[in-house]
């Protein structure tokens, strides 16, 4: 026996598997096909939970996703799971579930104190006190909140699990896999459409799980429900079990969450823990069915109370007795279902209190049948109990209640359509006033809802109007399916509201504690709108968000402010439906996965060196290369050395490149660039600056004319796409008349660079075809190195003489490794792109990015000079006409040198006229690369400075927290301005 | 006003509340206003309670399209800071937190401005010369931003990985510790309740459906979905909707609207102390009071007034949510959604006249406009009281772009090289 | 994720796409005032209803097009090839 209150008979279980798992620590025993939900209530066990706010005692209400209360912890560790709900966790072996919000036990917990000060607390009562003394609410007030509120613990370590995703494609998508689901289905593929089938549930079938006394043609609706599977399968169907639908995008896109290894005592570990499936359906057919709704009043939150269909379900489903003596108040014929469910099953039905004053269909009749006491215009005026119901007070017509002892309270306040994702789609709603709920009205996409979920019940019905809606998605020519059913009515019913008096709380919102009087209370203090209401008073804003709540809190919201219900408006449904998993939604993006690591044909070479590298962009590049324990600082200062006495190896395959070519190519970058290249001859290069159409720098790099149609242009590390991007722009948009192809090269070809006074004899016994001696600075040549089809700019970012050497990306080590062998004599020395940056600071070269920062004309960063104004036009040139563009007071580009030699200024450090002036300070530039030149033997810095051309020679200072530096401003060229060494 | 403390809670509490009064009156729109503000959200809000309180004028009408606080004031990460770059921009934002320090006494309302420090996280060398850059120049300008170590960082937001997986590791982060975050709603609402204390009505569901203008070209009044209104002043604070709006008046302005979202988890208990947000893989998070991990997702890249951005812009904030904080994997997505943000060209408000003569507007505010709102509201109010900017707005021009003055607080921060 | 309608390519996930900016928005360097100049640069329509946008097939076949799309709905209602005329919508 698996449980004082398992039925000996029933339910879809598989009692050759039974199950041991604990709550709290206390060992207990299910089956398997039990939820942890159905295991514990199996076990007697009610009371599950504490409530969020009073921490109330709670038990299970419902049998499915809208639970608010029966919330757990699952799992140890990385993978402790907080707040789940026990209606929806499979039981497996070993499973370990631990209540929340207690301390320092559920049935002890010493918070549940707080109810004494509950009156000091209506909704809202946050925003009217701890304000005083001012800082209190940081120092005292907040923290105590925050220490009471929360549901469960996160995880205190990583998550080990993995998560996939899938993106997929239908003709017909069917959420939901009831009978409404099954039928769309089943239609859909029989008029050949490709079907994808969801359900949130362990398995399809919805109602039919539970479905007593129905046949559909002929059989037991159990039965059929096999066959019905067994067709779709056979039609190639994809159907997902334990899938939600959580999300409704724009032109049918919908997430879907799967859950692939929760349920499994000890999974394949080469299984991802979930699976995100995105999914563009052609059309979607939503099957969504409906959720039954509490009755509000006194105490309808104690363990015990119950909606009666959710008791039903654990009845029938999982062959569960949920109680020994029940009492159901119902304003909905769908309750006289469960009572004659339960009576059948041994519970005694100690009253069915109607809220109606008529209940004359046909369930009500059966259970009139059945002997069932049936008392109509009832109310119910609360409940007794401790942690557990104990009576129900029934009354009628304002006569004293009667107490009516019992263990099992049920309630049923309706049904409410699940129209979360329709409403997603941003199909419209309308209110239903025979249904008292909200219903489909036009769909905004290529959707269809079925049966429960637009107000269509009934197993009847709701096969019928899934047959139509899956046929006629899927383009079905011909009358829809008709089924021959046998089954009880659904009955009808209305939507009460607050349904009976009592001086506790009736609750709207379980889990947040949201009571009639609080939508009452926030009516009363001016808040009229539902959204204005739901925040308030937090209704509908807790795990569930509202599936159980929002229904009673627009109709009180309607009765308290005296209006229809449609006037109140409704909230907006929001994706997603149930909770989501954030590593379902992260997949694989992690580690190196959270986005691609972009590395040069050289990295190995790099990291087998020891080099440290950093990220730019998306690339990793070798930072420097430390010998032995050496810091940073000594490497860089070794590496520096070596380029200028000797010889230096960098890796600039990072570099963006891209060909251009065509008979217009030159014409074209005349428009692209600040620089004239229309009369720069084949064979030569020229450093080129773009702007954006605002006038400020976006980029540059050295341009080579291979041919007087073609071009190899190159382009600042982050900025390749970007650059190629805003050609295409113009070449297809602005200027399509200019015959011009443009092809990013960037992965093609690895770039040597090999700088140094060495570096021509370094190169030159490597070098075929081309002139070395002839090729002049900013010069570049076909030819080959090493036997391989290379090109060689004699370009320098370094001030010295200079090479870099191209050559296809899988030649690249290879190469790389020759002219180290080749430069071994001359001591070649690999240096990284912090040295390159030194060395480039030296002689005042800039940095985009670094010297500029999208606020830097070509003038600022002394790079007027590129410009060619005499140009008609190019990107840029009609912004720099602007006035502020001129003024002489803009920031430019200087150099500081520090009073003291050893004083390296930190980049980013801000530049003062005055240093004795007092906070807010007048700032009048700030340092964009500071470093200590081994060249020179102290330190430089290169700067933007308002006016700064004209203050060279004056003296700045940078105030530092601890102290103020003086530096005095000059020539941004700290080392060979004459340039004689570039053409060494 | 009803005033609310701890006491009047008390007293109330045993008579069940039934004391209470509307925070606000729900007053049919009058003929004519002195001033006319279109847009019913805290900084619109907080506008009218400035012009009532510091300008005296009593006379005025907050018109709301649906209700307030709806829009991006209900809809945004509540994250406050002041430690931009640029001096105008470090005046406006900490002008703004020096008013929400004191802000819940000012309304008698708790808007629980929780001061528990935001952290800029550093990802790249590049980062670091930027973040270095802003905390020299905050220092500077007498605005608290300081640099920490990746594991001063990590020592302050536990829950950060700063280990050696990181596929972008933590180099650095600045922290500003006056920043925090506030409750939204009780922004709008607080602002609300104290304006229409002193008399401002507040309109709900209430369009502007038209701006007048008289022979002269200057405003004479508004139509709404509840009448025409006479008026002289009208300020424009509908943030997402300000194009909408402008074009009423004939103006074109240099906005673009776009989708941002954001969403939140389930709660739990506290399991993160502060502020963290990294601008180079896009991931801002705090946890708010009750529990659950607010979460702030970029924007979707095109004009939309869909109120709904793409799956694959949450999914990819949530990818780096899970990168930087690998024990959250497991936490749940509970609710997502989205605001509509008007950006500017160089992402900097516009609070300034027009040339539309009484016609004045508070927009662009892009992602970042609720921690303004106190700074915004004043001293847009001073601007249509005076009919001339405050010195602290003064730069916030729409002229700025036809100079080329721009406040470029994005380009400083984000172009890598 | 928007589905959109590549003139060149057929219906394509946004992923493929990068969104380009307001279309039909004239560049005249040569002619424009400053006032003028400061429109095109920053001044745009950003109308709640239908946008004629440019939008680059960047994953794909590489071509910029234009697209009417309601920016309430974020329906697209037309795509069409650079320098063709913006479409008359029904």
């Amino acid at each position: 026996m698996t449980g004082a209150f398992r039925l000996a008979q029933g339910g879809r279980l598989d009692r050759s598997r039974p199950l041991g798992f604990s709550f709290d620590g206390k060992a207990m025993r299910g089956f398997s096909g039990d939820t942890l939900a159905s295991a514990l209530l199996a076990n007697g066990v009610h009371l599950v939970g504490r409530s969020f706010k009073y921490h109330r005692p709670r038990g299970v209400l419902a049998a499915g996703a809208e639970e608010p209360n029966a919330l757990v912890t699952i799992g140890r560790d990385g993978r402790r799971t907080p707040n789940l709900r026990a209606t929806q966790i499979e039981l497996h072996e070993g499973l370990a579930a631990e209540s929340q919000n207690r301390f320092p036990s559920l049935r002890h917990d010493v918070y549940a104190a707080g109810r004494l000060a509950a009156p000091m607390l209506p909704a809202g009562f946050y925003y009217k006190t701890f304000k005083w003394p001012p800082g209190a609410w940081t120092r005292f007030y907040e923290p105590a909140i925050r220490a009471m509120a929360g549901l469960g613990r996160a995880p205190p370590s990583p998550d080990p699990d993995r998560y996939a995703q899938r993106y997929a494609h239908c003709d017909v998508l069917v959420v939901g896999a009831g009978p409404a689901g099954l039928a769309a289905a089943l239609a859909a593929a029989d008029a050949g459409a490709r079907v994808m089938l969801c359900d949130e549930q362990a398995e399809p079938g919805g109602s039919l799980l539970a479905a007593e006394d129905a046949t559909i043609d002929g059989i037991a609706a159990q039965a059929w429900l096999a066959e019905a599977l067994r067709r779709l399968a056979r039609a190639g169907a994809t159907v997902l079990p334990r899938t939600t639908a959580f999300g409704y995008f724009a032109q049918n896109f919908l997430g879907l969450a799967e859950r692939v290894t929760d349920h499994l005592a000890s999974p394949d570990p080469s299984l991802p823990r979930e699976k995100l499936w995105q999914v563009r359906a052609k059309e979607v057919v939503l099957a969504t069915g409906a959720i039954e709704q509490p009755l509000v009043f006194s105490g309808n939150d104690r363990p015990g109370v119950m909606l009666a269909d959710a008791a039903r379900l654990y009845a029938t489903r999982y062959a569960v007795r949920p109680g020994t003596r029940a009492v159901l108040a119902t304003a909905h014929d769908s309750a006289y279902a469960a009572a004659l469910a339960l009576h059948r099953r041994g519970v005694h039905i100690a009253a069915i209190a109607d809220l109606r004053a008529r209940a004359d269909g046909e369930l009500p009749a059966a259970a009139r049948a059945a002997g069932l006491a049936v008392r109509t215009g009832a109310t119910i005026a609360g409940s007794l109990g401790g942690l557990r119901v104990g009576a129900a007070l029934l009354g009628r017509n304002g006569a004293r209640p009667e107490r009516v002892s019992c263990d099992l309270l049920l309630m049923c306040g309706g049904w409410t359509p699940s129209v979360h994702l329709f409403s997603q789609s941003r199909g419209r709603l309308r209110f239903d006033a025979a249904l008292d709920a909200y219903v489909p009205d036009a769909s905004a996409q290529r959707e269809r809802s079925a049966g429960a979920c637009r107000g269509v019940f009934g197993l009847a019905a709701a096969l019928a109007d899934g047959a139509a809606a899956g046929g006629a998605a899927a383009g079905a020519s011909g009358a829809p399916r008709r089924y021959a059913v046998r089954a009880p009515a659904a009955g009808t019913g209305e939507a009460p509201g607050l349904t009976g008096g009592g001086r506790g709380k009736a609750f709207v919102d379980f889990q947040n504690d949201v009571t009639a009087q609080d939508i009452a209370l926030a009516a009363r203090e001016g808040f009229r709108s539902i959204e204005h209401v739901k925040r308030y008073t937090t209704a509908g804003m807790a795990t569930d968000q509202g599936k159980t709540a929002n229904m009673n809190a627009l109709s009180l919201l309607a009765a308290a402010v005296a209006a229809p219900v449609p006037t109140v408006g409704h909230t907006t449904f929001r994706m997603p439906y149930t909770p989501v998993t954030f590593g379902t939604f992260a997949g694989l993006a992690r580690g190196d996965l959270f986005e691609p690591v972009r590395t040069t044909p050289m990295h190995g070479w790099a990291a087998a060196e020891g080099a440290r590298f950093e990220d730019v962009g998306t690339w990793k590049r070798a930072h420097y290369f430390p010998r032995n324990c050496e810091t940073m600082h000594a490497a860089v200062a070794r590496e520096c050395r070596a380029v200028r006495t000797a010889c230096g190896l960098f890796d600039a395959s990072t570099l963006g490149k891209i060909e251009v070519v065509g008979p217009d190519a030159a014409a074209f970058l005349e428009r692209m660039y600040v620089n004239a290249f229309a009369r720069l001859a084949p064979g030569r290069c020229r450093y080129g600056v773009m702007l954006r159409e605002d006038g400020f720098v976006l980029d540059d790099g050295v341009i080579g004319r291979l041919a007087p149609d073609r071009f190899h242009v190159t382009t600042t590390t982050g900025g390749a796409a970007r650059v190629l991007g805003v050609m295409e722009d113009f070449s297809q948009t602005e200027w399509p008349e200019l015959d011009v192809w443009l092809t990013s090269v960037t992965e093609q070809w690895a770039v040597i660079a090999v700088q140094g006074p060495d570096a021509r004899r370094v190169i030159a016994p490597l070098v075929e075809g081309i002139d070395m001696a002839a090729l002049p600075h900013m010069g570049v040549a076909e030819g080959h190195v090493c036997g391989i089809a290379a090109r060689l700019f004699r370009v320098s970012f370094t001030g010295e003489l200079g090479f870099e050497i191209n050559v296809p990306a899988d030649h690249g080590q290879a190469v790389w490794e020759a002219v180290a062998g080749s430069g071994a004599a001359h001591g070649i020395t690999p240096y990284g792109t912090e040295a390159m940056h030194v060395l480039r600071a030296e002689k005042g070269y800039i940095v985009v990015g670094q010297e500029t920062d999208g606020t830097a004309t070509p003038d600022d960063v002394g790079l007027g000079w590129t410009v060619g104004r005499g140009k008609p036009d190019f990107v840029g040139k009609r912004s720099l006409a602007r006035p502020a563009m001129q003024r002489p007071d803009r920031k430019q580009l200087v150099g500081l040198l520090t009073e003291q030699p050893q004083t390296v200024l930190e980049e980013g450090a801000q530049i003062v006229l005055d240093p004795g002036q007092a906070v807010p300070m007048r700032m009048v530039g700030h340092v964009t690369s500071a470093y200590l030149s081994p060249t020179l033997g102290r330190s430089i810095a290169l700067a933007m400075l308002a006016g700064g051309r004209a203050r060279v020679g004056e003296r700045v200072f940078l105030p530092m927290p601890d102290r103020t530096i003086a530096a005095r401003v000059v020539s941004p060229v700290f080392y060979d301005p004459e340039g004689a060494r570039l053409h060494g | 006003m009803q005033r609310f403390n701890a006491l009047s809670l008390l007293r109330r509490s045993v008579r069940g509340h039934q004391g209470w009064r509307p925070h606000w009156r729900d007053p049919a729109p009058k003929p004519a206003y002195d001033a006319v503000i279109i847009g019913g959200g805290g900084h619109g809000l907080g506008t009218a309670f400035h012009l009532a309180r510091d300008h005296g004028m009593r006379d005025i009408a907050v018109l709301e399209r649906g209700w307030i606080g709806g829009g991006n004031t209900g809809r945004n990460t509540t994250v406050i800071r002041s430690n931009y770059l640029f001096d105008e921009s470090a005046a406006l934002y900490d002008h703004a937190l020096k008013l929400w320090s004191g802000l819940s006494q000012t309304l008698n309302y708790n808007v629980m401005f929780s001061p528990r420090g935001v952290m800029m996280l550093a990802h790249t060398l590049h980062d670091v010369q930027v973040g270095r850059r802003h905390v020299h120049a905050n220092r500077l300008n007498g605005v608290d931003n300081e640099w920490l170590t990746p594991e001063q960082a990590k020592a302050f937001c536990p829950p950060l990985s700063i280990g050696p997986g990181l596929r972008y590791p933590v180099l650095g982060a600045a922290l500003q510790r006056r920043g925090g975050t506030a409750r939204h709603d009780a922004v709008a609402w607080g602002y609300a309740r104290a304006a229409d204390a002193m008399g401002v009505d507040i309109i709900q569901n209430s369009e502007v459906t038209a701006i007048r203008r008289d022979a002269q070209g200057a405003v004479s009044g508004v139509e709404t979905t509840r009448g025409a209104i006479r008026t002289k002043k009208i300020g424009v604070v509908a943030a997402g909707h300000t194009s909408v709006v402008m074009a009423m008046a004939g103006l074109r302005l240099p906005l673009e609207s776009y989708p941002l979202q954001a969403l939140v988890s389930e709660p739990v208990k506290p399991v993160f102390p502060c502020v963290v947000m990294s601008n180079s893989i896009h991931a801002y998070i705090s946890q708010s009071d009750k529990g659950e991990l607010v979460i702030g997702a970029g924007t979707d890249a095109y004009v939309s007034y869909s109120q709904r951005g793409g799956l694959h812009i949450a999914a990819h904030t949530l990818e780096a949510i899970c990168e930087l904080f690998p024990r959250f994997r497991r936490l749940r997505m509970l609710r997502n959604w989205a605001g509509i943000v008007d950006v500017t060209p160089d992402r900097s408000p516009i609070i300034a006249k027009t040339p539309v003569a009484g016609l004045y507007v508070n927009c662009g505010w892009g992602t970042g406009g609720f921690k303004a709102t106190p700074g915004s509201a004043h001293v847009f109010a001073w601007t249509m009281a005076k009919d001339a900017p405050h010195p602290i707005n003064a730069p916030f021009t729409m002229e700025r772009f036809r100079e080329g003055k721009l406040i470029d607080e994005a380009a400083a921060a984000a172009v890598a090289h | 994720m928007l589905l959109i309608d590549c003139p060149f390519c057929g219906e394509r996930p946004e992923l493929e796409f990068s969104y380009g900016g307001e279309a039909h928005i004239a560049r005249t360097p040569d002619t424009a005032s400053d006032d003028g100049w400061t429109a095109f640069l920053y001044d745009r329509t950003n109308p709640k209803g239908i946008h004629a946008e440019r939008w680059r097939h960047v994953h794909g076949c590489g071509r910029f097009f234009n697209a009417l799309r309601d920016t309430v709905s974020d329906k697209f209602r037309a795509t069409y090839r650079i320098g063709e005329a913006r479409p008359e919508l029904e």
